[in-house]
Parts: C-alpha cells; sequence; structure tokens
C-alpha cells in the first residue's frame, strides 16, 4: 500500500537514507504529515525509528533524501535553527537547571525577553499540570513530572513540529496511560504536528490519526489505525499488530480459497485473483459454531482476560487457533469454531 | 536491622580490615616524619622559626612567588588541558584510547629526566630556538632556560594529565543527549557548550584545579632544573635550609607554613566549586 499523498502536508520526507557502515538505518524512506496529525511509528527495535526522527530533528545527516516542514527544505539547517521541539527517550532534562530553567532554556535561546519568559514558563507548567514545581531539579521529581517537564519544554516556543521518542517506554502502565491522554489532549489543543515513536502497538492504536508501520529501515505500511488493523498490507504488519491467525492457501474459485490442510474456505474480496494467498483472521472475528468455514478442534489453552475468555483451538497437527469471544470453554473441550467470509482480509502473494 | 544493612555493615567491616595495612605504612611514612619535622620546628618550645618565615620580606616574597606559580600553572593546564581533554571524551573509542595513552605516557617517565630532556629543548641552543631560528620566526634565540617562563613550561607539561584526566572523565560522564537536546532547543553549539557541558564538568575542573595547585605549590625538581636559581618556590627554600644551612627549625616552619597553605588551597577550592555547582 503506497503512503497516500496528504495535501496541505506540514512534515515531508522524501526518500531519506541512512547507513551507520554496513547497517542500514533507514533504507529511502518516504512520507508525508498533515498540519495538526499525529502520526505514530510503529516498529521493533532496531527498526530505524529514532533514526528517523533525529533526521528531522536535525541529529543525523541524511545519506539521500530532503526532508521539508511548512514546504522549506530543512535538510541543511542546523538542529537549533529548525525549530522543532523534541521530547527524547529519556527526557533529556539539564539536571543542572531547576524544572523553571529547564522549560525556559528554548525561550532564553531564542532571545525573549525576560519578563515574557517569566509569564510563558508558567504557561507552560500550568499546561502540563506542574504548578508550584518551578524550583525543583529534575532529580527530584518523580518518573512521570519528569516527563511532562520535557512535554512543557518541548512546546513552550511554539514549535512548528513535535517530536516523540518513546517518552512513556520507562512508566508503569496505569501512568503510560494517563499520560498518553495527556500528551493527546495537549496535542490536540495546540495543534501541533506531531511525530509520536513507540514499539507499543496498543499505544499507536489509541493516539494516532495515522500509523506508519516500520521495519528493516523501511515503512511497510502507513495508514488510520482501523485500516492498519483491519487491513494489513502483508503479513509482518498483521502480525505485528494484535492477535491473528493467518491461513495459507490457494485461490480455487472466485470466492474459494483451498487451505493448504485442505480445507476449503469461504472469502470476499478475492476480486477474481489467483495464486497463493494468506487470509487474516482476527481472534474476535472467530467464533464458536460459527455457520461458515468450520474447524473442528480440541481447546488446549484457555485464558481469562477479565473482558473476554481468548482459547486456543488445535484444528490439525501444527495449526492451531486463536478465538476470543464471551463464551467459557474448558481445556479439552471439543468444539467447532469458524469464521464469517466478510471477516477474513486477504494478503496477496503470501510463500 | 535489614538484610541489606547488614550486608552494607559487613562491607564496611571488611574495608576497614582491608585498609589496615595501607593506614599502617602511610602512619609510618608519612605522618611520624611530618610529626617529627613539625617536633623540630618548634625546638626547645619557641616559635622564632615560625616568626622569622612569616616576618621576613625574603621570605615572605617566596611565599608570594610559589602562589604565583601555581595559579598561573594552573590556569596554563586548564586552558591547555579542557580541550584536549573535551576532544579525546567526544572522539571514537580508538582515539579515545590513542589520547589516553599520549597522557599517560610520560607518566612512567621520571620528571627528572623529562626535566633534562626540558633542558635540552629550551636551550640557546636547544630544539626549540633552533626550529623557531630555521624557520626565520625569529633572529635570536628565546631566553627559555633559567628563568620563569621555563620553569612554567617544565611545570605545565608535568602537571598536564592532572588536570586532562578529571575533566576528561567529567566529560565522558555528560549525557550526549543533553547536548542534543540544547541544541534542538534553539541553542548554537558553543551555547550549549557554556550552558550544559560546562557547568556539567565543573565538578572534574575543581578536581583536577585542586590537584594541579596543590602540587604545583610542593614543586622542587622542576624549579630547580629550570629556573636555573633564579626561581625559588618554597620547596626550593626548605632544601636550601636544610643541605646548605643544616637549619632543621627553619626548615620545619617553612614544611608547616607550606602545608597549612596547601590545606587552606584546598579547602578554599573545594568551598568555591560546591558552591559553583550549588
Ligand atoms: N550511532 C549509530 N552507530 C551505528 N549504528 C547505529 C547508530 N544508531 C543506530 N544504529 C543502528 O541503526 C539501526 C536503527 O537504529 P534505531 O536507533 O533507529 O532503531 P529504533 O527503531 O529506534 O530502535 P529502538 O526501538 O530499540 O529504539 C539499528 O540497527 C542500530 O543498531
Ligand atoms: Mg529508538
Amino acid at each position: 500500500m503506497a503512503a497516500q499523498e496528504v495535501r496541505d502536508a506540514d512534515l515531508r520526507v522524501d526518500g531519506v537514507a541512512k547507513r551507520y557502515g554496513a547497517v542500514v538505518a533507514l533504507g529511502g524512506v518516504s512520507l508525508s504529515v498533515a498540519a495538526g496529525e499525529f502520526l505514530t511509528i510503529l516498529g521493533p527495535s532496531g527498526s530505524g525509528k529514532t533514526t528517523l526522527l533525529k533526521v528531522v530533528a536535525g541529529f543525523e545527516f541524511p545519506d539521500a533524501g530532503r526532508v521539508t516542514v511548512g514546504g522549506a527544505d530543512i535538510t541543511d539547517v542546523s538542529p537549533a535553527k529548525r525549530n522543532i521541539g523534541m521530547v527524547f527517550q529519556n527526557y533529556a532534562l539539564f539536571p543542572h537547571m531547576s524544572v523553571a530553567r529547564n522549560i525556559a532554556f528554548p525561550l532564553q535561546m531564542r532571545g525573549v525577553p525576560k519578563s515574557e519568559i517569566d509569564r510563558r514558563v508558567i504557561q507552560a507548567m500550568a499546561l502540563v499540570e506542574l504548578q508550584g514545581y518551578g524550583e525543583r531539579l529534575p532529580s527530584q521529581l518523580s518518573g512521570g513530572q519528569q516527563q511532562r517537564v520535557a512535554l512543557a519544554r518541548a512546546v513552550v516556543f511554539d514549535p512548528t513540529l513535535l517530536l516523540l521518542d518513546e517518552p512513556f517506554g520507562a512508566l508503569d502502565r496505569k501512568l503510560r496511560e494517563s499520560m498518553q491522554l495527556e500528551v493527546r489532549r495537549l496535542q490536540r489543543r495546540l495543534g501541533l504536528t506531531t511525530v509520536f515513536i513507540t514499539h507499543d502497538q496498543e499505544e499507536a492504536l489509541v493516539l494516532s490519526d495515522r500509523i506508519a508501520v516500520m521495519d528493516g529501515g523501511a515503512i511497510r505500511q502507513i495508514g488510520a489505525p482501523d485500516e492498519i488493523y483491519d487491513r494489513p498490507a502483508d503479513d509482518f504488519v498483521a502480525q505485528f499488530i494484535g492477535e491473528s491467525n493467518l491461513l495459507v492457501g490457494e485461490i480455487a474459485a472466485p470466492d474459494r480459497v483451498v487451505l493448504d490442510g485442505g480445507t476449503s474456505v469461504t472469502v470476499r474480496g478475492l476480486d477474481g485473483g489467483h495464486g497463493r494467498v494468506r487470509l487474516l483472521v482476527r481472534p474476535e472475528k472467530m467464533a464458536i459454531d460459527s455457520a461458515t468455514n468450520r474447524f473442528t478442534g480440541t481447546i488446549v489453552e484457555a485464558v481469562y482476560l477479565g473482558e473476554a475468555h481468548k482459547l486456543r483451538v488445535k484444528v490439525a497437527e501444527g495449526v492451531e487457533l486463536l478465538v476470543r469471544g464471551h463464551r467459557a470453554v474448558p481445556t479439552g473441550a471439543r468444539v467447532t469454531v469458524g469464521f464469517a467470509p466478510e471477516d477474513a482480509h486477504v494478503i496477496r502473494g503470501a510463500g | 536491622m535489614t538484610p541489606a544493612d547488614r550486608v552494607r555493615r559487613r562491607a564496611v567491616g571488611s574495608a576497614i580490615v582491608l585498609s589496615v595495612p595501607a593506614v599502617l605504612l602511610l602512619l609510618a611514612l608519612f605522618a611520624v616524619p611530618l610529626l617529627r619535622l613539625l617536633a623540630l620546628s618548634v625546638e626547645g618550645g619557641s616559635l622564632v622559626a615560625y616568626q622569622r618565615a612569616l616576618t621576613n620580606e625574603l621570605y615572605l616574597r617566596v611565599i608570594f612567588e610559589t602562589f604565583k606559580i601555581a595559579a598561573v600553572v594552573t590556569l596554563l593546564t586548564l586552558a591547555l588541558g579542557y580541550p584536549v581533554a573535551y576532544v579525546m571524551a567526544t572522539s571514537g573509542r580508538v582515539w579515545q584510547l590513542v589520547g589516553i595513552a599520549f597522557v599517560l605516557l610520560p607518566f612512567w617517565t621520571s620528571i627528572l629526566v623529562r626535566t633534562y630532556a626540558w633542558m635540552v629543548m629550551l636551550g640557546r641552543n636547544g630544539v626549540v630556538n633552533r626550529t623557531l631560528i630555521g624557520w626565520g620566526v625569529i633572529d635570536s634565540p628565546l631566553p627559555l632556560l633559567n628563568n620563569l617562563a621555563g620553569v612554567l613550561i617544565g611545570m605545565v607539561h608535568v602537571l598536564l594529565p592532572y588536570m586532562i584526566l578529571p575533566v576528561f572523565n567529567a566529560v565522558k560522564k555528560v549525557d550526549p543527549n543533553l547536548v542534543l537536546a540544547a541544541e534542538g532547543l534553539g541553542a548554537p553549539r558553543w551555547r550549549a557548550f557554556l550552558r550544559v557541558t560546562l557547568p556539567l564538568t565543573m565538578n572534574g575542573v575543581a578536581a583536577g584545579v585542586t590537584l594541579v595547585f596543590t602540587l604545583s605549590l610542593g614543586f622542587f625538581i622542576t624549579p630547580a632544573l629550570l629556573g636555573g636559581g633564579r626561581v625559588v618556590m618554597i620547596a626550593n627554600l626548605i632544601e636550601e635550609q636544610v643541605r646548605e644551612l643544616l637549619n632543621w627549625a627553619f626548615a620545619g616552619a617553612l614544611s608547616a607554613i607550606l602545608l597549612a597553605l596547601t590545606l587552606a588551597a584546598f579547602w578554599g577550592i573545594s568551598r568555591i566549586a560546591r558552591t559553583r555547582s550549588a
């Protein structure tokens, strides 16, 4: 799936490549982010996410490609002149400066008059709910508070772009969720064009207007969260986001696929093609006692998740299906599971 | 007492046991002679030696000169050493190792040998003067030996590693992301350095300054050999009192004064460093 063109693009990355010795960190990445959009870059460790962000921020010079912000080419502009707010993975707060001085730093660098600096620092601290913490040193703050200082410092100077590199990596789950909401609220309120990095797929689905899935220095797919989840471009994306059942087979008729195990299933969306395909069926689309595309097997694992039950059903030697539903079924029980023809997403050209 | 406390207490206990030999050695080789020297300085219960040292203009001049030389040497090593330490700490692993090797190399050579080498280098017909004349930079040889310039060159050379190593250590500890963050927030390179790297390396600077300054105060060989008798520091004065005049009481008093001044300098510098970093 090609990156669709975004009209009114605020950030545009064009064919950016970067290698470190023999390691290709970025192999010609292109993407556009619209003004005010929240784009998340999602990918496994070492996929090049940080490198891409560093190129945009100006900390790394790309071997090839251009970076444009608001129509102006900034590839050769020094980081100090880019006016981009960035939150680092470890926050990078200045340990020898108080909270207020940390937040004042970008304003001082811009020669803002003292009285206005004071006013804007107070405003920024209120924005992230840190009133009264101005005189503390970063080491006297909790992880979540440090995170908020980093955020305030990154937005206080009205940047044209906000970059966040796995900002919640070090926080516990509860704090993480409240910070996610806070960042999103702040971003909407300030209308900031934002690029956010994470390797947490849930976080990506919750926060983003669009998600770019990266692997091996390339973007595999870029699109809205539901598009990525429901219609992944390839099995890497399918398996990286959410849980999935991938069924491999061969197209036999305009609406039929014969799976490698010999079972024949009915699906939509084959569009008269032929050859080998993979069918992606999400666990929540698998149903017990389905009317169509039935498989019979034994439950090998049943996990209660609170809001649902997760079942692992062995339907053939080496073939297990994941089912997510509301019925509690004990391990060892024989069940029939299946899916509706419209609930399978077809991935083409699968080996 | 929690298990952690117990472990900590046991660690403290074994630390004490392990430090016994070193403490004994220090007592025998350092504390005892020092006390004997102090006893000598107040021979017969009189403070005449101190009175003489602290009122005679000649001796006061030497004390003042010693401090002045120590201060100048400290400033020079800081000015030369900080950039070297900074470049070393911010370059790649290989260059870092090469740099450390070059800094440490002189440590393995006797200070006497190095000082004689400077005499060869700095003389009227020494390598430095001949090279400069050869290049046409100067017409007649520069007076680099048997004067203050020679002493300063020699001392800076000997003391430079004591400045470079602590500063190197401090620069290495600065998270490179902090500098990037500063640049990203709008600071040009030099401002990022002044506002972030420099303040965060002040503890290393303080350590280097303390070491170099206090070591300078007690320097003996370098001023003796490169100063040609024209540069007299306290240590040279003490040596002269002992070797030529056998005046142990006066030498003891001078030593006590040197020790007191060194401790005062040490205390003063660390106080300044502490208020600066707070
Ligand atoms: N300064 C560097 N020198 C050498 N190799 C590097 C450097 N920075 C990154 N790399 C390599 O480039 C690749 C991409 O790294 P990058 O930091 O962009 O990954 P990432 O997606 O941010 O990973 P993570 O989720 O672990 O932070 C990796 O293989 C990494 O080892
Ligand atoms: Mg990273």
